[in-house]
């Protein structure tokens, strides 16, 4: 029974990897662009929350609608302004970029909000939970589950269903050909960051109603994310859901056994699932 | 007013001159072949008009407005639609999905009214049973049909084809062919590199022989096919 129950709050943490994962997914899809700043930004993302939050006294969950918008014009400048220049045929300027864009998130953010943890007041919901049957779940936890799938459906929805999402394929697919039928590539890219921005503003929500956060802890976060987007197969949204799942499982698991082993569990569950399926468990069909 | 025009074109990759004073005038709903050995410049042509390069030197205009300085977006909203050589589907979009693509941001058509577009162009280029496939599975006619069908889904004014021909069989090239003139047959501008001459000559007004970047004649089909120097040069043929 004991381990049913860590199944589900693994689940349930795996739905906080997912968010983190699916806007580097989004834009790993759509440019081949490995942003090495996700983390932080997601981090960045914390604290305009919470800057909102202290400025105004607002709900987080109502804050974090205000940052939604904030955040996709930051994506959209920093696509425009930053990343379009060096997007191209080679991949490592975009990968110094971000690498130099991380250590810059995280520094701004220490000498503006100093290295003290910080938390989202979610208020009572915090300390509510629902039983169903023998378990007893938190509702922020099922909240951000809840979130993560209809983040990937929408995102699923908008890719296969509408005229934006087929432009974000054709553009993945081929990016020159693309100009010559009307499309802006740099537009595009553009907008795409602008979305993962907002995805990664709901996974602060989470991250920050969750646990503590400082300036820091970043870059383990985009590890996670990293580890669900390669376990589910480079390109695929819900593969990178099923990714961050295997991920909060192992977690869960590895904590039950030794609170030490949480961290390293979820590394092992990434080697295993690579060395079964090198490609990830739902790679795109024919790349 | 010619819909087309390319003055004292030159483009240059470093000491060569891949374009060489290129100079012609295409008419409203005319076609136009051009012919001539491996890099001769034929498909850089075909860059520079559909906005990929920009020339060193020359002018090209589209309805007698200066497009040189236009990107391939503009120069597609303008009116140009291109096919590849190899062809350059978006593979993990339907085929279907290709042509909504270039109707909706090539075109300008709304979305309500791109399905009836891109479905009667599917019937007319032969891809109408396909439509649902992703595009990287089709076979080789059906990707050059393909490449086709989404340069007519851009609505142009001035469709160029890069050796569309190539690869077919003859029953093939033949279907093809009828496709082209149906297209011709709208009105709609076509400028067409091909090695397959019976192809080509069939469909085209006026053929152009370029060799080493330069214009070395320019007139009807069978003119141009009877001159001794074309002979020479194109068909390897000593005279």
């Amino acid at each position: 029974m004991i381990w049913l129950d860590t199944l589900v709050q693994g689940v349930l943490l795996g739905g906080l990897y997912a968010l983190f994962a699916a806007g580097l997914s989004l834009v790993f899809g759509i440019m081949r662009l490995v942003n090495l700043a996700h983390g932080d930004l997601i981090v960045l993302a914390a604290y305009v929350i919470l800057g909102i939050c202290s400025a105004t006294g607002m709900n987080p969950f109502i804050a974090a609608t205000l940052a939604l918008p904030v955040m996709f014009v930051f994506g959209w400048l920093l696509q425009t302004h930053l990343f379009n220049r060096v997007l191209g045929e080679d991949i490592l300027p975009p990968l110094l970029v971000t690498f130099g864009l991380s250590v810059v998130t995280q520094n701004l953010l220490l000498e503006f909000f100093s290295a003290d943890s910080r938390k989202l007041a979610m208020g009572a919901v915090e300390a509510q939970s629902v039983t169903l049957g023998p378990f007893t779940l938190g509702l922020i936890p099922l909240a951000t589950l809840g979130s993560a799938f209809a983040v990937i459906f929408a995102l699923n929805q908008l890719f296969y269903r509408t005229a934006l999402g087929r432009a974000f394929r054709a553009t993945s697919d081929d990016r020159v050909t693309v100009q010559l039928m009307g499309i802006y590539p740099q537009k595009v890219f553009a907008i795409a960051t602008g979305i993962a921005l907002m995805v990664a503003t709901l996974a602060a929500l989470y991250l920050g109603a969750r646990a503590n956060f400082d300036p820091t802890i970043g870059p383990a976060r985009l590890l996670y994310a990293f580890e669900a987007v390669i376990i589910g197969g480079l390109g695929s949204l819900w593969g990178t859901l099923a990714g961050g799942l295997v991920i909060g499982v192992a977690q869960a698991f590895g904590a039950a056994i030794n609170p030490e082993w949480q961290i390293l569990a979820g590394h092992l569950a990434f080697v295993a699932v690579l060395l079964v399926r090198p490609r990830g468990l739902f790679p795109r069909a024919n790349d | 007013m010619a819909i087309l025009s390319l003055q004292n074109v030159s483009k240059s990759f470093g000491a060569l001159k891949v374009t060489d004073d290129v100079r012609f005038e295409l008419a409203e709903g005319e076609a136009l072949g051009i012919i001539g050995p491996n890099g001769a410049g034929k498909s850089t042509l075909f860059n520079l008009i559909a906005g990929n390069l920009r020339p060193d030197e020359g002018v090209i205009t589209l309805s007698g407005r200066d497009v040189t300085g236009e990107s391939p977006m503009q120069r597609c909203a303008s009116g140009v639609g291109r096919s590849f050589q190899i062809p350059q589907p978006f593979g993990h979009l339907s085929v279907y999905e290709n042509l909504l693509v270039a109707a909706r941001f090539g075109g300008g058509v709304s979305g309500h009214d791109a399905p009836a577009l891109c479905m009667d162009i599917l019937r007319r280029t032969g891809l109408a049973e396909s439509a649902a496939k992703p595009a990287g599975s089709l076979s080789l006619l059906s990707r050059k049909r393909l490449e086709l069908a989404r340069a007519m889904a851009t609505r142009p004014r001035v469709i160029l084809l890069d050796e569309i021909a190539g690869g077919l069989t003859d029953g093939e090239c033949v279907e093809l062919v009828a496709t082209i003139r149906g297209i011709h047959g709208e009105g709609i501008a076509i400028i067409w590199i091909e090695h397959v001459l019976h192809a080509l000559t069939s469909v085209v007004e006026r053929l152009m022989v370029l060799n080493f970047g330069k214009m070395l004649m320019i007139g009807a089909p069978d003119e141009v096919m009877a001159s001794p120097e074309v002979k020479e040069i194109y068909l390897g043929i000593e005279v």
